[in-house]
């Protein structure tokens, strides 16, 4: 555990703070100087606590190490993504090494023992390569896959263990690194969704940054305010708003010297990504193309010259909008308008870009049909629907969600947007889809979702509860004759205004799902998935 | 040119009642790809596409159809990456053929999964008349197993009679009774066989009219609904309800070519959703219905 062996001046301190309140970006340095100081503190303090268990650890005599771990841990180690294990980990893998037990002959097989073993071991390849320059870590908190014995330990994402103190500490430790501001919840929750995040429109995030800001891309900043007011909305134009900037943040970059283009890209956009969850949780779809991105960043040669590299990841970018999105959505049109046949009447709900979309050219290759579209509160955005479809001179009916089975003996279709499908069958997308899927089923009304097969994601979630959005609680009140109503609900002590987003729909509900690999149905999600990771 | 090919396919169908049509149109179309004078792969498989047109019109079941589909994809999915075109075209007949011997064992092997799931003293209903059923109930009896058999007699072409008859000859117990009398002997069964014409993508079936009622009274009264067929009756049709199943597999060939007003004729078959269907057997293995979506897109991408 080599120190620099500087004495915690309050000098340096004062330095560090100084820079961090002046917006400017902590060297290489800096930063890892801090980190030092705290892993100095933090070992002090444990050395003290843990002096006891420390030695019942040297007690029990461990089997001797297996071999596959170490080049398992040396190989994960140098690779930047996922980027070399935080501070707080190295801390308890510095008291069992301090203890240092030679390997002894195996009394118990237990396998737990050589698992823990293996892992300290692991924790302390990473923490040697995290040392080293040319890796520099912006402190993510990683999954790092222990050994090839130990099935890789899932850990829930934060955004849904808000009511976890300790894990609500660690998010806020990470964003003050990252140098972002933690966006506070507002309002009362309701408590089947305390482990949630619930902001307030009224206070963006951007309020907290100091100007300027050169932690975070001006064109970012943009972009997440536009998330948390709304005016990007949808999954698609989400994604694609995200790509766009990220091709802006890509054209300005520039390497530092003595570092690699394809490890600290990927460094740099990790903020940016923290930043642009805090202001709207990421959407499955966004998360796919962060995937695609890193993956596309980190596989640049490193003799590739910058220009050459940039202009590779524009053009990669360039290609998976087109692809992944515009393609997609002709190929799914092509499919959907052979079920459209004349004289039918089609329900759509909410507002869905794709659906849209497939109408729009039903109606061009002159089918004759009629449209329902259901709206519902408060977002409203199926008047957006009826305003673009009325446009193109098809006839529609607008109805809310209320009158959902009055109407539906007449329909003969429901076609739906969605989210994202997750890997179980079940369909995630606006709330009260769900409902619709039902009463649909009920009335033997054939149900269809369109999605593009960028939206799949490996998540399984059988209830709407476990992950989810809550949006700003005041877009509910409304004022009626001049009257607003829940004006003063904070003041209520029992009173929780709930305002979902998504929810999951079974697949037992949905007949079909349209994607651009064709039709197949709901229970087929994880076949395509398997086909995706064999093509990458 | 066209008459030749009905005439061999037709001849094909009288001279092995037993085999399928869609083997007959398979065999067809083997024949033609031999005489076929064409002169480029693209062009060998437009006019191979063009046999399987006019073979449809002949006989519109939804297998002929497939059949032919997957017989084109199984033939060209080889590299024919040959210089010379007679190679290519060698190479693809071998293919063609290795897919009919594939296929003529496709029953035996049916059969082979399916006679397990009959108990001694079971009374099977089964609809009109099928020769995988026949083959399947032929094996369970060649076991040494005592069954009874209900057949509908399956209105319009009374098909379900010669399936008695050829029970009989196999000395098995067998019962004709009317197509509206199946929920009355429900509850007499302990297990429902069909056979299809055709599986589609989302894990149902096409087959014969009075199917799907079968299937409906079947989970009703909580009685298991299987359905055996072989591989190369996978089609590429996704039905959302009746209406969805495309005319011209609906109705006989003579009956599409000759009458202009479809609304007064009745559909030959009907579509049954994978909701009603407990389990498929299929030359592939067993499957559930949601993992005939898996198979097909194993066969067809």
């Amino acid at each position: 555990m080599a120190d620099c062996g500087e004495p915690d001046g309050p000098g340096n301190k004062d330095d560090i703070t100084r820079s961090k309140n002046e917006g400017k970006e902590l060297t290489k340095e800096e930063k890892q100087r801090l980190r030092k100081q705290k892993k100095h503190q933090k070992k002090q303090k444990e050395r003290k606590n843990e002096k006891g268990p420390s030695e019942t650890e040297k007690d029990k005599t461990p089997v001797s190490l297996l071999p596959p771990p170490q080049p398992v841990a040396t190989q994960k180690a140098p690779s930047a993504l996922p980027a070399p294990a935080s501070a707080p980990i190295p801390v308890p893998a510095s008291a069992p090494f301090h203890s240092s037990p030679a390997p002894s002959p195996a009394d118990k097989p237990a396998k737990s023992k050589a698992e823990l073993k293996a892992e300290r071991r692991a924790r302390q390849e990473t923490d040697r390569a995290a040392k080293q320059p040319g890796s520099s870590s912006s402190g993510i908190k990683t999954k790092v896959p222990l050994s090839e014995l130990n099935p890789v330990v899932k850990r829930l994402p934060e955004h849904v263990q808000v009511d976890d103190p300790a894990v609500v500490k660690r998010l806020a430790k990470k964003l003050e690194r990252q140098q972002i501001p933690l966006r506070s919840d507002y309002g009362y929750k309701v408590s089947l969704f305390s482990h949630l995040h619930q902001y307030s429109r009224k206070a963006p995030l951007t309020q907290l940054l100091s100007i300027p800001s050169t932690v975070i891309h001006p064109s970012i900043v943009r972009l997440g305010l536009q998330y948390s007011q709304g005016i990007v909305a949808g999954s698609n134009a989400r994604s694609v708003a995200l790509l766009h900037a990220f091709k802006q943040v890509i054209r300005d970059y520039t390497t530092p010297p003595n570092e690699e283009l394809s490890r600290d890209l990927v460094n740099k956009l990790k903020p940016y990504i923290s930043f642009l969850n805090q202001c709207r949780p990421l959407s499955a779809s966004m998360g796919n193309a962060i995937k695609y991105i890193k993956k596309e960043i980190s596989n640049i040669p490193s003799q590739c010259k910058e220009e050459e590299a940039k202009t590779k990841l524009l053009t990669c970018i360039d290609r998976y909008i087109e692809e992944k999105i515009v393609l997609a959505a002709k190929a799914i049109s092509k499919y959907a308008i052979e079920k459209i046949s004349d004289g039918d009447v089609i329900l759509v709900y909410g507002y869905s870009s794709l659906v849209n979309n497939i109408l729009c050219e039903a109606f061009e290759k002159s089918r004759k049909f009629r449209v329902i579209v259901v709206d519902s509160r408060p977002r409203l955005e199926g008047r957006e629907a009826l305003r673009r479809l009325v446009q193109r001179g098809i006839s529609c009916t607008y109805v809310l969600i209320s009158a959902l089975s009055y109407i539906l003996p007449e329909v003969s279709k429901v076609f739906l947007g969605a989210h994202a499908l997750l890997a179980n069958g079940y369909v995630m997308s606006r709330v009260g889809t769900s409902q619709i899927a039902l009463v649909a089923r009920t009335y033997n009304v054939p149900v269809l979702v369109c999605c593009e097969t960028y939206k799949f994601c490996e998540r399984v979630q059988t209830d709407s509860f476990v992950s989810n959005e809550l949006d700003d609680p005041d877009d509910l009140m409304v004022t009626r004759k001049g009257k607003t109503q829940l004006e003063n609900w904070q003041d209520v002590s029992s009173l929780g205004l709930l305002n979902l987003v998504y929810d999951v729909t079974p697949p037992d509900f949905v007949d079909l799902v349209i994607t651009d690999l064709g039709m197949i149905p709901c229970t087929s999600v994880p076949v395509v998935l398997r086909v995706k990771n064999l093509d990458q | 040119m066209e008459e030749c090919l009905v005439e061999y396919f037709r001849t094909q169908m009288r001279t092995d009642p037993d085999m399928a049509s869609a083997v007959a149109a398979i065999r067809t179309l083997l024949e033609f790809l031999r005489r076929d004078k064409g002169e480029t792969i693209l062009g060998l498989r437009e006019s191979l596409k063009w046999a399987t047109d006019c073979l449809t019109e002949v006989d519109s079941s939804v297998a002929v159809s497939s059949g032919g589909e997957l017989f084109l994809r199984f033939i060209s999915l080889t590299s024919l990456e040959h210089q010379d075109l007679s190679r290519c075209k060698k190479v693809m007949e071998e293919r063609g053929e290795l897919f009919l011997e594939k296929i003529s064992l496709s029953r035996t092997k049916v059969a082979k999964l399916c006679h397990t799931f009959i108990k001694d003293g079971a009374k099977i209903l089964t609809h009109s008349s099928s020769r995988v059923v026949l083959r399947v109930l032929e094996k369970a009896a060649a076991e040494k197993k005592r069954f009874t058999v209900y057949v509908t007699e399956s209105q319009p072409d009374t098909a379900g009679k010669q399936m008695a008859d050829a029970l009989r000859r196999l000395n098995v117990p067998v019962t004709v009774v009317l197509d509206a009398a199946v929920g009355y002997v429900l509850e007499k069964v302990d297990l429902v066989i069909v056979g299809a014409e055709g599986v589609v993508e989302s894990g149902g079936i096409i087959n014969k009219i009075g199917t799907y009622q079968m299937a409906v009274c079947s989970k009703a009264h909580n009685k298991p609904f299987y359905v055996v067929a072989e591989s190369f009756k996978f089609v590429r049709l996704y039905p959302l309800n009746q209406q969805d199943v495309p005319d011209r597999f609906k109705y006989k060939a003579d009956t599409l070519r000759t009458v202009s007003d479809l609304s007064d004729e009745h559909p030959m078959i009907d579509y049954t959703p994978p909701s009603l269907i407990t389990l498929l057997f299929t030359d592939l293995g067993v499957l559930t219905p949601s993992a005939v979506s898996d198979e097909l897109i194993k066969l067809y991408l």
